[in-house]
């Protein structure tokens, strides 16, 4: 029965891995109010969520060229968790002069 | 508003996705600004006037206006960004030279200020189209 062995300490280890990773993920919270980003830099590693809190009236987005896009209408919210390392500039498509960073360690 | 007549005129004439694309860009965030500046203007119970700057924007607008409407084809696109980056530079000049300095209402100086910020993103947004354009 080594199979059932090897799937039962898979089953294992994925269930320990589900429960450590909510207690040691956080929730970064990124506010935008008059087309800024603030914080401008985060710092967060992976597994964390980024949620971007949009006070204007207007809609943004966090985009990284050449990567992923995240859409925020006015006065909403948004979040993405991150799920690789990575050192990335983002900026709103919608109105380039607002820019943020974002690094990502493991 | 002027300038969302013509962003309305794009969305019907052109074929380019991108200038598309930023032409709603224009008429959302426009009319969202318009909608702050009247909500701005029943707090404060002021009747907005016609000032030589904003006459000299909105004939300047008006005339842009008759021309592109005459345009098709590529020859739209290039004119309707080429001018909207004119416009926005426009705009934004008053903003930051007159607007903003003789603004002596807090609430009427933060909208302008965020107009600036607005309208200057709109200004890299039409460079960066109009570079894809060539
Ligand atoms: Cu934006």
């Amino acid at each position: 029965m080594k199979a059932g062995m090897l799937i039962r300490s898979l089953a294992g280890a994925l269930a320990l891995a589900l429960v450590a990773s909510p207690a040691l993920a956080a929730t970064i919270e990124v506010t935008i109010d008059k087309l800024v980003f603030t914080p401008a830099n985060i710092q967060a590693k992976v597994g964390d969520t980024i949620e971007w809190v949009n006070k204007d009236a207007f809609a943004h987005t966090a985009t990284v060229k050449g990567g992923w896009e995240v859409m925020i209408p006015p006065k909403s919210k948004r979040r993405i968790t991150l799920k690789k390392v990575e050192a990335v500039d983002y900026f709103c498509r919608f109105h380039p002069n607002m820019k943020g960073h974002l690094d990502v360690a493991p | 508003m002027i300038d969302v007549e013509a962003a309305k005129l794009a969305i019907e004439k052109s074929k380019t996705k991108e200038v598309v694309d930023f032409a709603n860009d224009m008429v959302r965030d426009h009319e969202a600004v318009n909608v702050q500046a009247l909500d701005l203007v029943k707090k404060l119970k002021v009747t907005p006037e016609d000032n030589a700057t904003s006459q000299a924007l909105s004939k300047a607008a008006e005339a842009e206006r008759a021309k592109l409407a005459k345009l098709e084809g590529a020859a739209f696109d290039k004119a309707y960004v080429a001018n909207e980056v004119a416009y926005h530079k426009q705009v934004n000049g008053a903003l930051e030279t007159l607007l903003i300095p003789s603004a002596e209402n807090a609430g009427l100086k933060s909208l302008l200020e965020t107009g600036l910020k607005i309208f200057q993103g709109h200004q890299q947004h039409a460079e960066h189209v109009a570079g894809m354009l060539k």
